[in-house]
C-alpha cells in the first residue's frame, strides 16, 4: 500500500527529511546501519549515498502508478521490513547445499547475504591481471576505479530501487579484465541468502576492456523462507569486447527479488544476456543497454511462473549511435495464478540511423488463472531505421495437440511436450554445458514431464 | 476393416457431413474425389478423431470397434493412420523424436517392449532412403520450416515407418512436383498388402496413375453421389464434377 503518499517530502530535500515523516520504514532504519557500510571514508560515495537516501526517502519503493511498474506491486517489500545483515560473522552455510549451485569448471565468486566470501569462493587458476574482489576491497584498495565507474551506467533517478541500491549496499562484486584478455572458463557471481527476513543488497561492477572475451553467470539462490534480494550490476563491455552474461534466478518461494543489470557498450562491442527467471514470490528484473556505434547485443529470457508467482521483467535498449543492432526474444510460460510481465523498449535516438532491431515476446498461457502483460514500446527518433516488433499471448495450439495425437501420443504428453518445447528453445541457446544442464532441470522440475524424454534434447 | 453407416457431421451447428455410406474391405485401395468444399477433410478429420466436429448420427467401425468412441491416440495405436493436406510444423520437437515416442506407444498398445535403438535407426534409415529424403529432415523439427512437397513426403515416412492398417491420404499428391510424386507413390505401393488398406482423397488422376484404385467415389454436398471403378476417375478428369452434382441436388 502506499497511503503514505501524502506525507511525503519534497524530493531531493535532505532537510526535510526525519524519520518520522518517512514514506518507507525503511529510510527510518537507515541511521542504525549506515555506519557499517562500506566506504565510509570516501566523500564521492558519502554524497552519492546521501542523494540517493534522500531520493528513496522521499519516494519509497516503486508504486504502481509509475509507468514502468504499473503491473507489479511490490508493497509487500515495505510490509516485511527486512533487515541487512552488516557482515559475515556468525553465517552458517550449507557446504553440500551451496555445492549444488557451484559450477564445476567455473571460477566461483560467492556472495552471501550480501557480502564476499573469499572462503567460500573458486579462484584457482585465475590469470593475474584479472582483478576480482567484493566491492567493500574495491572501495578499500581502488577507490579511484570504482568512482570512475560507480552509478555510470545505472541511472539512480530511474527508480527508487537504484537509489535504495545505492544508499544500502553493503557489498557486492568487483570484476575486472584487462584489454585483450580471452577467459576460457566463466566465472560465475553465486548470491546466496540464508537467512529469514533477511535482505541481501549488492552492487556490482564488471568491467570488460576492450578486445576482452568473457562469459559470466550471476546465480541467485535462498534457503527456503522470505527474504530480500537487492542487486544492481553494471557492465561495462569495451571497444570490440564480447561479453556474455547469465543469470539464474532460482531464489525461493517466498522471497522477493530485484535485480538490475545496467550495460553499456562502448563501439563494436557485443553483449549477450540469457535472463532465466524462474523463482521468487515476486521477481522483477531491469535489463538496460546502451549501443554504440555498430555494436550488438542479444536479450534472451525465459520466465516460468507457477502458484502466485509475479514474474516480471523490463529491458530497454539504448539505440543512441549509427549501425548497431539488437535481438531480443522473451518467453514465458505462466500456470496456475502465476503473472508475467513484459516491457520491451526501444529507443532510436536520432542520431542512430541505420539501427536494426528486433523484439519478440511470447507467452504462453497452461491455466485460466495466469495472466501475461505484455508491453512492447518502440521510440525511433531516426528516419533510417529497420526495426520490428511482435507480442503473442496465447495457449497451446489445439491443432498441434491433435497432430501428436494423431501420431499416438497421448493428449497429456502433447502438451507435455509442447509447453517444453517452447521454453527449450531458450534453454538450448546456453552455450555452457554445466549451466544448460542445471537449467534444463529446473525446467523440468517446474511443469509435469510425463512423456517429455530427456534422450530428445 | 472400415464401415461407414449413414454418417452425418455438424460442425458448428451446420450439416457438413449428410450421411456417408462407405465399406472398407482389407487391401483395397479407395480413392475420394470431388469439389473443394464437400467434406473430404472433414471425414478424415472424423476418422481420425479430430476435435470439433458433431456427429449427429450414424456409425463408424473399425475391425469391429466403435471407431468414435476412441480417444485420437488410441486410433492411432489401433492402426488409422491419417496423413494430413496441410501437416503441422512443430517447432521445439524432433521428428525423429516424435517418430520414436509414436512407434514406441503403438508397441506399448499391443503389450511389446520398447524399440531397440539400433533397430529403430536401421528402420527410420531404411525408410528414409526409401522415400529419397535427406538424414538431416530426421534431426529438424517436425515439419518446421519444410516445403510444402517436403511437409507431404514426411508423412507418407512416418506412414512407412508406423506401417499402420488403415492409411487415409488427404491431398498428398497437392504440392509435389513430378518426380516427388513418383517417389512417393513407389513409397505407398510399397506399403501395399492384403491386410492394409488406403483411404486417398485427391483431385488428379496422375496420383492414380500410379497408385490404381479399386474404388473410386465422388463426394459432393457431404454426400456419396457416384462411386465406380478406376474408370470413374478418368470420366471425371473428362466432365468434371457438374453433371453428378446436379444429379445430387
Ligand atoms: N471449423 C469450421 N467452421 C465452419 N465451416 C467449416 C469448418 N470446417 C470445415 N468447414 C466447412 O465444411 C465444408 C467442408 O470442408 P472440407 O475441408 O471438408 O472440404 P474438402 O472437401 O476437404 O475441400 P478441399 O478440396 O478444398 O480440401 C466447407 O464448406 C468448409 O468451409
Ligand atoms: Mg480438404
Amino acid at each position: 500500500m502506499n497511503t503514505a503518499i501524502a506525507t511525503a517530502p519534497a524530493p531531493g530535500s535532505l532537510a526535510a527529511y526525519t524519520p518520522s515523516m518517512a514514506i518507507s520504514r525503511y529510510a527510518a532504519e537507515y541511521q542504525t546501519i549506515a555506519p557499517a557500510l562500506p566506504g565510509q571514508n570516501l566523500p564521492w560515495l558519502q554524497a552519492l549515498r546521501a542523494t540517493a537516501l534522500a531520493q528513496f526517502s522521499a519516494q519509497g519503493f516503486p508504486s504502481p502508478r509509475e509507468e514502468e511498474w504499473r503491473y507489479t506491486n511490490v508493497s509487500g517489500i515495505e510490509k516485511k521490513l527486512f533487515a541487512p545483515s552488516l557482515d559475515l560473522t556468525g553465517t552458517d552455510v550449507d557446504a553440500e547445499w551451496l555445492k549444488s549451485y557451484k559450477l564445476e569448471d567455473a571460477w566461483v565468486l560467492v556472495l552471501v547475504n550480501g557480502h564476499f566470501s573469499a572462503e567460500l569462493s573458486v579462484l584457482d587458476g585465475l590469470p593475474e591481471a584479472v582483478t576480482v574482489m567484493g566491492m567493500a576491497d574495491a572501495l578499500a584498495k581502488q577507490p579511484g576505479t570504482v568512482e570512475k565507474y560507480l552509478g555510470t551506467a545505472a541511472d539512480q533517478s530511474e527508480h527508487s530501487f537504484i537509489a535504495f541500491n545505492t544508499a544500502w549496499f553493503t557489498d557486492g562484486l568487483f570484476v575486472h579484465v584487462p584489454a585483450k584478455l580471452v577467459l576460457d572458463k566463466p566465472i560465475q557471481l553465486l548470491h546466496i541468502v540464508t537467512g529469514s527476513e533477511a535482505m541481501a543488497t549488492t552492487r556490482n561492477i564488471i568491467i570488460a576492456d576492450d578486445l576482452v572475451e568473457v562469459k559470466l553467470i550471476e546465480t541467485y539462490v535462498g534457503k527456503d523462507s522470505a527474504y530480500l534480494t537487492a542487486a544492481v550490476t553494471e557492465v561495462f563491455v569495451g571497444l570490440n569486447a564480447d561479453v556474455t552474461l547469465y543469470k539464474l534466478q532460482s531464489e525461493s518461494e517466498k522471497a522477493y527479488h530485484f535485480g538490475g543489470s545496467y550495460i553499456k557498450q562502448a563501439r563494436d562491442a557485443r553483449f549477450t544476456h540469457h535472463n532465466f527467471a524462474f523463482g521468487g514470490l515476486l521477481a522483477r528484473s531491469d535489463i538496460h543497454v546502451d549501443l554504440d556505434h555498430a555494436s550488438e547485443c542479444e536479450l534472451n529470457g525465459l520466465y516460468l511462473g507457477v502458484k502466485r508467482q509475479h514474474i516480471d521483467n523490463h529491458t530497454r535498449i539504448n539505440h543512441l549511435k549509427p549501425y548497431a543492432v539488437s535481438r531480443e526474444l522473451y518467453k514465458g510460460v505462466l500456470d496456475d495464478r502465476a503473472r508475467g510481465v513484459f516491457q520491451g523498449r526501444v529507443i532510436v535516438a536520432e542520431d542512430a540511423q541505420k539501427t536494426d532491431s528486433q523484439m519478440n515476446n511470447r507467452n504462453l498461457l497452461l491455466s485460466d488463472d495466469a495472466e501475461a502483460d505484455t508491453k512492447p514500446q518502440l521510440e525511433i527518433y531516426a528516419d533510417d531505421v529497420k526495426c520490428a516488433h511482435g507480442v503473442t499471448v496465447g495457449q497451446l495450439d489445439e491443432k498441434s495437440i491433435f497432430y501428436l495425437q494423431s501420431r499416438c501420443v497421448d493428449e497429456e504428453t502433447a502438451r507435455n511436450m509442447l509447453t517444453f518445447a517452447f521454453a527449450n528453445e531458450m534453454v538450448d541457446k546456453i552455450k555452457i554445458k554445466g549451466l544448460h544442464d542445471r537449467v534444463l532441470e529446473q525446467v523440468l522440475a517446474r511443469f509435469p514431464q510425463e512423456g517429455v524424454n530427456k534422450e530428445w534434447l | 476393416m472400415l464401415s461407414i453407416k449413414n454418417l452425418t457431421v455438424n460442425v458448428n451447428d451446420k450439416q457438413i457431413l449428410k450421411g456417408i455410406n462407405l465399406e472398407i474391405k482389407p487391401g483395397e485401395i479407395h480413392a475420394i474425389m470431388g469439389p473443394n468444399g464437400s467434406g473430404k477433410s472433414t471425414l478424415s478429420h472424423v476418422l481420425s478423431g479430430k476435435g470439433g466436429y458433431t456427429v449427429t448420427g450414424g456409425s463408424v467401425t473399425y475391425q469391429g470397434k466403435d471407431l468414435l468412441e476412441m480417444a485420437p491416440e488410441i486410433r492411432a495405436r489401433e492402426g488409422v493412420f491419417l496423413a494430413f493436406q496441410y501437416p503441422v510444423e512443430i517447432p521445439g520437437v524432433s521428428n525423429i523424436y516424435l517418430l520414436k515416442a509414436a512407434l514406441n506407444s503403438i508397441r506399448k498398445h499391443h503389450g511389446q517392449s520398447e524399440v531397440d535403438a539400433m533397430d529403430f535407426l536401421t528402420l527410420v534409415k531404411e525408410k528414409v532412403r526409401l522415400l529419397e529424403m535427406d538424414e538431416k529432415f530426421l534431426y529438424r523439427a517436425v515439419n518446421e520450416g519444410f516445403s510444402g512437397g517436403e511437409k507431404k513426403r514426411n508423412e507418407i515416412l512416418q506412414m512407412a515407418i508406423l506401417e499402420p492398417r488403415l492409411c487415409i491420404m488427404d491431398e498428398t499428391d497437392s504440392g509435389l512436383d513430378i518426380d516427388a510424386l513418383k517417389i512417393v507413390s513407389e513409397g505407398v505401393n510399397s506399403l501395399r498388402s492384403p491386410e492394409r488398406s488406403f483411404v486417398m482423397v485427391t483431385h488428379y488422376q496422375r496420383l492414380l496413375d500410379y497408385i490404381k484404385p479399386d474404388f473410386v467415389h465422388v463426394l459432393a454436398h457431404g454426400q456419396i453421389v457416384k462411386s465406380g471403378g478406376a474408370e470413374l476417375a478418368l470420366e471425371l478428369e473428362d466432365k468434371g464434377y457438374s453433371w453428378l452434382e446436379e444429379a445430387a441436388a
